[in-house]
């Protein structure tokens, strides 16, 4: 097992060089000036200083390399250093200074040059990892919900294979498969927010959680972007499970458990359970990524400031390097959680071997 | 004995009134199976009645969609009028009109023609390419590695933040050349068909790897057929029913993948309409005009539901262990 994660580990590294060529090379074809929005009245010869400045001079190959460069080793320099210093978890390690390089001229040390966003002028890093939080929780929850709601579904119409409950539990798992998050986010709003008034229709960012009042009002933000995403999950995840249990359901260890004499609940919840959980809990490790890419949508939709929300906004105004990192950082974590799901796999079932 | 001799009559098989039946067709067995599926003889109807709608819709409703009539903006949809007589309605407006005053059911008209000439082209484009690379890596072995490999690389790439990208990087030169709107139809439907092939393939690489090793297949080689009518004549029609399966699900994700775009404002100009952004236009005034969502968005929903049930039913009715039951 251990060999074929490293394996598993080795070959993901050609893809997501793979990858980050596809997004290069489509932001290099791709037309488009960040000196567009320069002055008129800014001499040519500034100009291409701005524009050597910004690294725009460089030929194809080496600007990919220096990208990769800052990717792969400049950041993780400046995360280390970060948590060394500065964070909850490591900071009582003492501090390193693995980004800071030694300035000859100033004769002493300064931090690297690090990738920055042509929009703001700062250290993309920096404006990711303000972002993250507010999609990891909208998403995280919604995901978290979609699959508690998801489970117990698809659990009892499988048990209850044609019956009422199970007609209408794929009904509505067919529905929230087919509408899609930019009509339900909306339809919500106008029954919730306008008609009802329930709920607030705007997912406030700067609130501050400090007391039971600001809490309940983060809840009642909450709602709306978890529930809009956590039907898309559900209908999935339960659709699933129950095909999952079905299969496992008319196995001949389920009689064999039966004939012996074990309860209902323990065959269901114990030994068949067990069983389908192992497809479920790949297709669940594998639906992570896509249903960030789903944030990018209700992100905009209920004006949450995260991820997807800041890659709308990078787009539109033509920073390149940030809608590279952010893309990138969606490719890697497809590729991470596709290794999670395939070593998962393994593990769970002992009946599948790789070596 | 001579009694019993005649009481049995030998030739009785032999004999009969009626000639046998021909032999039941194939597809006459499909289509009956097809039948007892509800949901997806409703989603079927419904993609057909949807398709003609946009299709001959302009003829029967001849209003111009992009016509401005500021003096009749803002009026409701007709039924509003059922239970609020104060509303502003007109009956030669039934759907009601948007803030500039245009008609909203020539809008929807010319929004699913719009959103369905994508779904369609892109779902036949991904269903070409994924056939064509499925046939190919699972017929051809020295090409089976390279192209499976290719597969699982385009399955880990970000479809929806790259389609982002590539369709706000490239709008203007393709506007350029080929106009406002062909170039951006034929934008959305190269990118949305070049990011939905791979299951497609991965599919049709499976079954062909089973029916390349049968005895029909070997027949035809040792025969001295060649490699493309082998594929034409024999692997090729016996591939349909995943194809077919995978095209329903291929049109749902293209006609959603259209409207999420048009949603964000990367999709078509304008002024020219579509169901994701006529959606996406309306949802500022959600409050007042409510209909102006429900309309684009419920139409969505019923076509990507109605494609889905129908692909739910074609699976069943066309997989033959199911048949029958």
């Amino acid at each position: 097992m251990l060999t074929f994660t490293i394996r598993r580990m080795l070959t993901s590294i050609p893809t997501l060089l793979f990858i980050s060529i596809v997004i290069f090379g489509l932001l290099q074809l791709a037309p488009g000036d960040p000196m567009a929005q320069v002055p008129l009245t800014v001499p040519p010869e500034v100009k291409q200083k701005m524009r050597e400045a910004l690294g725009l001079g460089a030929p194809v190959h080496i600007q990919y390399l220096k990208w990769l460069n800052q990717f792969f080793i400049v950041e993780p320099q400046f995360l280390i250093d970060w948590m060394t210093r500065d964070s909850f978890l490591f900071g009582w390690l003492p501090d390193t200074q693995f980004s800071m390089v030694y300035d000859p001229e100033l004769e002493k040390m300064v931090p690297q040059q690090r990738n920055i966003s042509w929009q703001t002028r700062s250290p993309i890093m920096d404006i990711v990892i303000q972002r993250i939080p507010q999609t990891l929780w909208v998403v995280g929850l919604a995901y978290i919900v979609g699959i508690l709601i998801a489970l117990p579904i698809g659990i009892y119409s499988a048990y209850r294979h044609y019956s009422v409950f199970d007609q209408a539990g794929t009904f509505i798992t067919m529905v929230g498969f087919s509408i899609p998050p930019f009509f339900t986010g909306p339809l919500l709003i106008v029954i919730f927010s306008v008609t009802l008034g329930w709920l607030p229709s705007i997912y406030d960012t700067t609130h501050v959680v400090n007391d039971w009042a600001s809490f309940k009002y983060q809840l009642s933000q909450m709602i709306l972007p978890v529930m809009v995403l956590a039907l898309q999950t559900t209908a999935q995840i339960s659709r699933y499970m129950r095909a999952s249990m079905l299969d496992n359901l008319n196995q001949d260890y389920v009689r064999t458990a039966r004939a012996k004499g074990l309860k209902e609940g323990v065959v269901v919840m114990v030994h068949v359970l067990r069983n389908s959980m192992i497809p479920v809990i790949t297709v669940i490790a594998l639906g992570v990524p896509s249903i960030f890419g789903g944030a990018i949508i209700t992100e905009n939709v209920f004006g949450v400031n995260g991820i997807g929300q800041l890659l709308i906004t990078a787009l539109f105004a033509n920073d390149i390097p940030m809608v590279m990192t952010i893309t990138f950082i969606f490719a890697i974590m497809i590729v991470v959680f596709n290794l999670i799901a395939d070593v998962l796999y393994g593990v769970l079932d002992p009946r599948i071997r790789y070596d | 004995m001579t009694d019993t001799a005649n009481e049995i009559d030998p030739y009785a098989a032999l004999q009969d009134k009626e000639p046998g039946k021909p032999p039941r067709n194939q597809w006459l067995d499909v289509w009956d199976q097809f039948k007892k599926h509800k949901g997806a003889v409703f989603g079927g109807g419904f993609l057909i009645f949807i398709t003609l709608a946009v299709l001959l819709g302009p003829y029967l409703w001849t209003v111009d969609a992009q016509k401005l009539d500021i003096r009749n903006k803002n009026v409701r949809p007709i039924w509003i009028a059922i239970w609020d007589g104060g509303a502003k309605t007109l009956w030669h407006r039934p759907f009601g009109t948007d803030n500039l005053g245009r008609d909203l059911l020539a809008q929807m008209i010319a929004g699913g023609r719009a959103s369905m000439a994508v779904g369609w082209t892109a779902m036949l484009l991904s269903l070409s390419i994924g056939t064509g690379v499925g046939v190919a890596a699972g017929y051809f072995k020295r090409l089976d590695g390279l192209l499976m490999r290719l597969t699982d690389l385009f399955l880990s790439l970000p479809i929806l933040p790259l389609l982002l990208v590539a369709v706000t990087l490239f709008r203007q030169p393709l506007r350029a050349n080929f106009g406002p709107e062909g170039g951006m139809f034929i934008l959305i439907v190269v990118v949305v068909g070049l990011t939905s092939w791979m299951q497609t393939a991965r599919i049709v690489r499976g079954e062909i790897l089973a029916l390349k090793e049968r005895e029909f297949i070997l027949a035809a080689r040792s025969i001295g057929t060649t490699s493309g009518a082998i594929i034409r004549r024999h692997l090729l029609p016996n591939v349909i029913s995943p194809i077919m399966v995978s095209a329903t699900l291929g049109l749902a994700v293209a006609i959603i993948t259209e409207s999420a775009l048009s949603f964000l404002g990367v999709g078509f100009p304008s002024d020219f309409p579509t169901w994701g952004k006529m959606l996406a236009d309306a949802v500022p005034r959600m409050e007042e005009y409510p209909e102006r969502v429900l309309l684009p968005g419920i139409a969505i929903s019923l076509t990507v539901l109605g494609v889905n049930y129908l692909g739910d039913g074609l699976r069943d009715a066309l997989d033959p262990r199911i048949r029958g039951r």
